[in-house]
């Protein structure tokens, strides 16, 4: 059985050490919140939040508290606000320990593409590149493959990049993989019951043990 | 002789914008829809002015907040970091009616920081090897690469900030804050919209967020709407 949704956030979840600054993108990042345990980390939010905490309680909402992807939060006690500057400042100072990211394609070296679909609608960048070439480590969160089976673990990516040789994991519904700088995805694990042929089939690049 | 940090508080938002002029580069505060300056916003609107370059973050959404800029058409270009599902600014990109400039957010930001600072340009990794170094210098310093990206001014811009005193000094609230005290340093003119004004000294010096030098006019405007983008809860336990 592939990784479930929620399986991938709790695998990655337990990717965070203890005591660290973590910065979540927005959608299926943000599921990986919902796993770690109470005081367990710091989150992050590029629009000038640390301690960031869960949604708030019905009523409790307030529009003026909101994640990057603008939804309703709340903060921890022990938490600040900051200016879009400072906020982008800790980042590319590499005051946070580890980034999250949804990603359209990652290549076998560590290339991110997660902002632009060749011919597709433009959503913008955000705060992608930044976090992508200023967090101190990148953790790749993705389906391994599209809808119609076309790779996106790749040898090299053939969508825009957001920055190059930055992702030290990838995170998919088969497994745990890494990027290396021979140009092969290492596996780390395998999701129950998922068999490397199977992985092999839907990767676009060599894989290594 | 009179210098500018007079007589900074008006009475109304034709006041505030009475020399806002066709062609000017507008910097306007917020993310998304949260911590906009509702009533300058609209006021701008009102004012008549055309051909505008709108600096922001995002352009609105929903149609609310900067859309209405877009829906009146008094908009040149735009130089954000983010579109989304605004779908009135990829109507208006892809029939070319607006040109608009993509940014990634903290080069944004900090283009907006080095125009108030008085630094004309640094180098930044954010963007390198990618569609966003085109035309910049490259470098490489101390074995890592980086580019160049220039300081972002404006004529104007347009903040809200939770508090502010009659010499401008602003206080925000929560993440209403994001790209107000950046945009206000790197502006020839900030006009605040203040949801409440406080005498001199309520403010504790410490608290602070924007020293008055930076801001030039101060308007109260006490209802907002405060529109919710994305409103996710959580059900409350009993108890709780």
């Amino acid at each position: 059985m592939p990784y479930s949704k929620e399986d991938m956030a709790r695998r990655a979840a337990a990717e965070i050490p203890e005591g660290s600054i973590v910065n979540l993108g927005i959608g299926l990042p943000t599921l990986v919140a919902d796993y770690l345990p109470e005081g367990h980390a710091w989150l992050h939010s590029e629009n000038g939040l640390l301690g960031m905490g869960p949604f708030p309680y019905e009523g409790d909402e307030d529009p003026q508290l909101i994640n990057a992807g603008k939804q309703t939060v709340t903060v921890l006690p022990g938490g600040s606000t900051f200016d879009s500057a400072s906020s982008f400042a800790m980042i590319r100072g590499g005051h946070v320990d580890l980034a999250f990211l949804g990603a359209m394609q990652v290549s076998a070296t560590g290339d991110l593409a997660n902002w632009a679909v060749p011919g597709g609608k433009v959503m913008g960048i955000g705060g992608a590149m930044d976090l992508a070439s200023g967090c101190r480590r990148v953790i790749a969160l993705m389906n391994h493959a599209t809808k119609e089976g076309e790779h996106k673990l790749v040898a090299s990516c053939s969508y825009p990049l957001t920055a190059r040789g930055v992702v030290a994991r990838v995170i998919t519904e088969l497994g745990v993989f890494d990027p290396t700088p021979a140009g092969a995805f290492r596996v780390i694990e395998l999701a129950p019951g998922v068999s490397r042929d199977q992985v092999a089939k839907l990767t676009g690049a060599p894989l290594v043990d | 002789m009179q210098g500018r940090h007079k007589n900074k508080v008006v009475g109304s938002v034709r006041d505030a914008l009475a020399d806002l002029r066709d062609g000017m580069t507008i910097m306007v505060g917020g993310f998304g829809l949260s911590g906009n300056p509702e009533a300058l916003i609209r006021g701008v609107v009102e004012r008549g002015v055309r051909d505008l370059t709108l600096v922001s973050n995002n352009a609105g959404n929903l149609g609310k907040g900067l859309a209405q800029w877009l829906h009146a058409g008094i908009l040149r270009k735009v130089i954000c970091s983010y579109i989304g599902n605004n779908d009135d600014l990829h109507k208006r990109m892809a029939s070319g009616e607006v040109q608009v400039e993509i940014t990634p957010q903290g080069t944004l930001a900090e283009r907006m920081r080095a125009a108030g600072a008085g630094v004309p340009a640094f180098y930044t990794p954010t963007g390198v090897g990618t569609v966003v170094q085109e035309g910049k210098e490259i470098r490489e310093i101390d074995g890592r690469t980086y580019l160049l990206e220039k300081a972002l001014h404006a004529d104007v811009a347009l903040v809200r900030a939770a508090r502010g005193d009659r010499f401008g000094n602003l206080r925000f609230w929560r993440t209403a804050r994001n790209f107000s005290p950046i945009m206000a340093a790197a502006a020839d003119t900030t006009i605040a919209e203040v949801d409440e004004l406080v005498e001199l000294g309520a403010i504790d010096p410490d608290d602070v967020h924007t020293p008055g030098l930076y801001v030039h006019r101060v308007i109260e405007v006490r209802e907002h709407e405060n529109p919710f983008e994305y409103r996710t809860v959580r059900p409350r336990p009993e108890g709780a």
